[in-house]
């Protein structure tokens, strides 16, 4: 390959005492996609923050086609070349797609060139397959265009290297094949990619090459992952073998959840139509399907967030009358939300008190409505080190850790408490591979107790390792229901299109 | 009351609603665009009355009104930069600095008035700005001497509301401003910086509370008294709410609030006398406030408002 576009010296950041990054070496071709591998918070996001010039590196430099750059502000990056799409979208939504593209560009005669502007964006559009409708507010994006959006932002301001930070974690399986059409038509054009995901097949499709990180540090490099094995690249990046779990066969005993005929109303997303399930005791249950079939409404219902509008629902044999959070859990239901961030934890709270919440009104945590803050520490720190959370303290604040060790958070806290029935939307959404084996063979401890466990989640191949029943919705219906013996991909993505009705 | 409804469509009572709607309509644009950058300036108040008194005093001192204009506006830009300094800079309490400069704006007023002119029984005056009457324009019935004869402050008023909205909605910066205010992170990692561009907005801000100030001691009343202000600053934030940080709204906000003010100072002149003056003296304020309640629901502030920007923090 020719020389490098982009080269990473030495870089180093720390965080306090938490060294994100330590003398970190990384360098891109022309045309060439670099995978970024490593474990939730090897250093990923901060290494590629800094090279966009988000956060200034404490030591190390940066060369672009040979000649040091001094980059400090993400305008310095931008002038560089170099174009990033966040893990989280940096869009204003109530903005429109043309106005989001055009920030920070300079105008013509004084006002906003919107002309200009959509020209370019027709051209871009149709170089890459990357179509928009300039005029819609991004708020009205579903999440894969506002990604189409973020790339296309970068490529208007003359990106020669785009920074892709997970951008598989968001898209569903069928959005994935645009995606990486669209940076290998990149690529072809000369574009230097890094590319950042924890799924690993991925990684070996689409990479030309790959350096992994551990712990903050270079822990190796791959030249060509498609001859690689997934458990190969694995080890580079835990440092050891990981085995995939053994799912031994259920025995499951009486319902812990059932559900009647619930129907919901259209209040936001796709309405539930006479949904009727069960879960029994020691089973886990997958929901499939295409997001936004109305997974939303059931995670909400079975919650206690949305009362439904008819139908029946039943908890450990006891029926839900209020559908209140405060009551389902009262029944003995624990539950992983989707969105990690906002309904999940309180970013801006200690870790400590966002790991009792749920709890905090209980004997445990309170005496006579004042908090026992020594019980909530230790109740943390007990949990943080059970579940291997990596950071400073129990009272970090939620916020700054890293996506694997929030979903390990939020699932001490919900296991502590041993539910008898725990509901989890995209358990390892952005996990590396430990963490999310971690998570399954927790998962399967817990069927082994006894708990009934609902897993709704769109990575078909997670759901047929781990669920012993997979139901599918479609529509807000249950469009079928398959044993885990006889459900194979082909059979499920039958139903998920609504093709084969019946179960 | 149907005295009072033939007044409306007077002369002068158009050209009332008019005058009190310009000091109005300049600070509610100098809030809307501070609050679009996403900073709250609970200094108005204090801004107001600050550069109403460095207004009056410059132009009482050197006989120059557009040098006691200058003054003010000068004056806003400053104590903008200062509210700026704390709240964008350093990242503090919007709230807490923005009454931090209101209160120490108006014991600054106070202080160098009385420095200055000292105590006296009747507050000096000066000779303030006169009428300009434009030529043609004015001449047309009822709306040219009610609109188009007017002080030069008020026709910098009616063109400030289309300028405000072009340079809001139709220039680059302007999208920096509403970019910052919506999501500063945003703005940043497309290059712009939200530090920069919000102190420029509440600087801009600043000044047009200048202006809003300057009006008041130099064309409303030609003299500065404590009471000079007397509310109008924070009449000004409820107004950039209820013009949902609109310019243009906002500015209808103003003339509609200073169409029930008009309303009310008629009311106390007009045979009514038997009701205390202060029941109608409430009457702009009560219109505010259930206005505000009907309009201001489904009115979604500048998502980044209140909001310090640091750039490492996740
Ligand atoms: N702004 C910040 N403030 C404090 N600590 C931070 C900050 N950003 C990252 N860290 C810490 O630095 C380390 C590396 O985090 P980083 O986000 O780079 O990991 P990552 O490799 O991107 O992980 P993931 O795969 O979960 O996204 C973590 O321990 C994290 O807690
Ligand atoms: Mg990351």
């Amino acid at each position: 390959m020719s020389a490098p576009l982009i080269e990473m010296r030495g870089i180093t950041k720390s965080f306090g005492a938490v060294k994100a990054n330590e003398g970190v070496d990384l360098s891109v071709a022309p045309g060439e996609i670099l995978g970024l591998l490593g474990e939730n918070g090897a250093g990923k996001t901060t290494l590629m923050n800094v090279l966009f010039g988000a956060y200034a590196p404490d030591a190390g430099e940066i060369l672009v086609q040979g000649k040091p750059v001094w980059i400090t502000s993400s305008a310095d990056a931008l002038a560089a070349g170099i174009g990033m799409v966040h893990q989280h979208f940096h869009l204003a939504p109530r903005l429109t797609v043309l106005e989001n593209l055009l920030i920070g560009i300079p105008g013509k005669s004084g006002r906003i060139d919107r002309g200009g502007g959509l020209a370019r964006l027709s051209d871009i559009s149709r170089q890459h397959g990357l179509t928009l409708d300039p005029n819609l507010p991004v708020s009205a994006l579903s999440v894969g265009e506002q990604q189409r959006l973020e790339i296309v932002k970068a490529l208007f301001r003359g990106a020669r290297l785009l920074i892709l930070d997970e951008p598989t974690a968001v898209l569903a399986p069928s959005e994935v094949d645009g995606l990486f059409s669209a940076l290998r038509s990149m690529a072809a054009q000369g574009l230097g990619i890094i590319f950042i995901s924890h799924k690993l097949n991925e990684v070996r499709a689409l990479t030309h090459r790959c350096t992994v990180l551990r712990h903050g540090r270079v822990a190796g490099r791959v030249d060509h992952p498609a001859n690689t094995t997934s458990a190969a690249m694995a080890q580079l990046m835990c440092g050891h073998e990981i085995v995939p779990p053994a799912r031994g066969p259920s025995t499951p005993g009486v319902a812990v959840l059932t559900l009647d005929g619930i129907s919901t109303s259209r209040h936001s997303g796709t309405p539930l139509r006479y949904v009727s399930l069960s879960v029994r005791a020691g089973e886990i249950l997958g929901i499939a399907g295409v997001s936004g079939n109305g997974q939303k409404a059931l995670a909400e219902v079975i919650s206690g967030t949305r009362v439904p509008d008819a139908g029946r629902m039943t908890i450990a044999g006891k029926a839900v009358m209020r559908f209140s959070p405060r009551e389902v859990q009262a029944l003995g239901l624990g539950r992983i939300p989707e969105d990690r961030m906002t309904t999940g934890l309180v970013t801006n709270l200690p870790l400590a008190d966002s790991m009792v919440l749920p709890r905090i009104g209980t004997a445990a945590f309170s005496r006579k409505g004042l908090l026992k803050p020594d019980a909530i520490r230790a109740f943390a720190e007990e949990q943080i080190k059970a579940y291997d959370i990596r950071c400073p303290g129990p009272m970090t604040r939620a916020g700054a850790l890293s996506g694997g060790n929030l979903q390990k958070a939020l699932l001490a806290r919900e296991l502590a408490f041993d539910p008898k029935v725990l509901i989890v939307s995209q358990p390892t959404r952005g996990l590396d591979i430990g963490a999310a084996r971690f998570i399954h063979e927790k998962f399967l401890d817990m069927r082994a107790k006894g708990c009934g466990i609902i897993v709704i989640g769109e990575d078909l191949e997670e759901l047929l390792v781990l669920c012993d029943r997979i139901a599918v919705m479609y529509e807000g219906r249950i469009a079928g229901t398959l044993d885990s013996t006889d459900a194979t991909i082909a059979r499920l993505g039958l139903l998920m299109t609504g093709a084969e009705g019946h179960s | 009351m149907s005295a009072v409804f033939e007044q409306i469509f007077q002369v002068g009572f158009l050209a009332a609603i008019i005058r009190i709607a310009t000091p109005l309509a300049f600070a509610t644009l100098g809030e809307m665009f501070s609050e679009r950058a996403g900073v709250l300036n609970l200094g108005i108040e204090g801004i107001m009355l600050l550069s109403a008194m460095t207004g009056f005093t410059a132009a009482s001192l050197s006989g120059s009104l557009w040098l006691g204009i200058l003054a003010a506006v000068l004056t806003g830009m400053l104590m903008g930069a200062l509210h700026a300094l704390f709240t964008v800079a350093l990242g503090l309490s919007q709230h807490v600095c923005g009454i931090g400069v209101t209160l120490f704006s108006s014991g600054l007023a106070y202080f160098l008035y009385r420095l200055i002119f000292g105590q006296q029984s009747v507050p000096p005056s000066i000779k303030g700005f006169q009428t300009l009457p434009i030529p043609l324009l004015s001449d047309i019935p009822v709306l040219g001497p009610a609109v188009f004869n007017q002080f030069a402050l008020v026709y910098m008023a009616i063109i400030a509301i289309p300028l405000a909205a072009f340079v809001l909605y139709r220039t680059p910066w302007g999208l920096s401003v509403r970019m910052v205010g919506e999501n500063p992170r945003a703005a940043d990692s497309a290059g712009v910086s939200v530090i920069a561009t919000r102190f420029q907005a509440v600087i801009l801000g600043g000044a047009l509370m200048g202006l809003a100030g300057a009006f008041l001691t130099m064309a409303q009343f030609n003299a500065f008294t404590f009471g000079v202000v007397s509310g109008r600053g924070w009449v000004a934030i409820a107004l950039v709410v209820f013009g949902r940080w609109d310019p243009w709204r906002s500015a209808g906000a103003a003339l509609l609030f200073a169409f029930v003010d008009a309303l009310q100072l008629r009311m106390q002149a007009s045979g009514l006398g038997h009701i205390p003056y202060e029941a109608f003296l409430m009457l702009p304020f009560i219109f505010t406030i259930v206005a505000m309640a009907v309009m201001s629901r489904n009115a979604v502030a500048p998502s980044a408002l209140l909001k310090p920007f640091r750039r490492e923090e996740r």
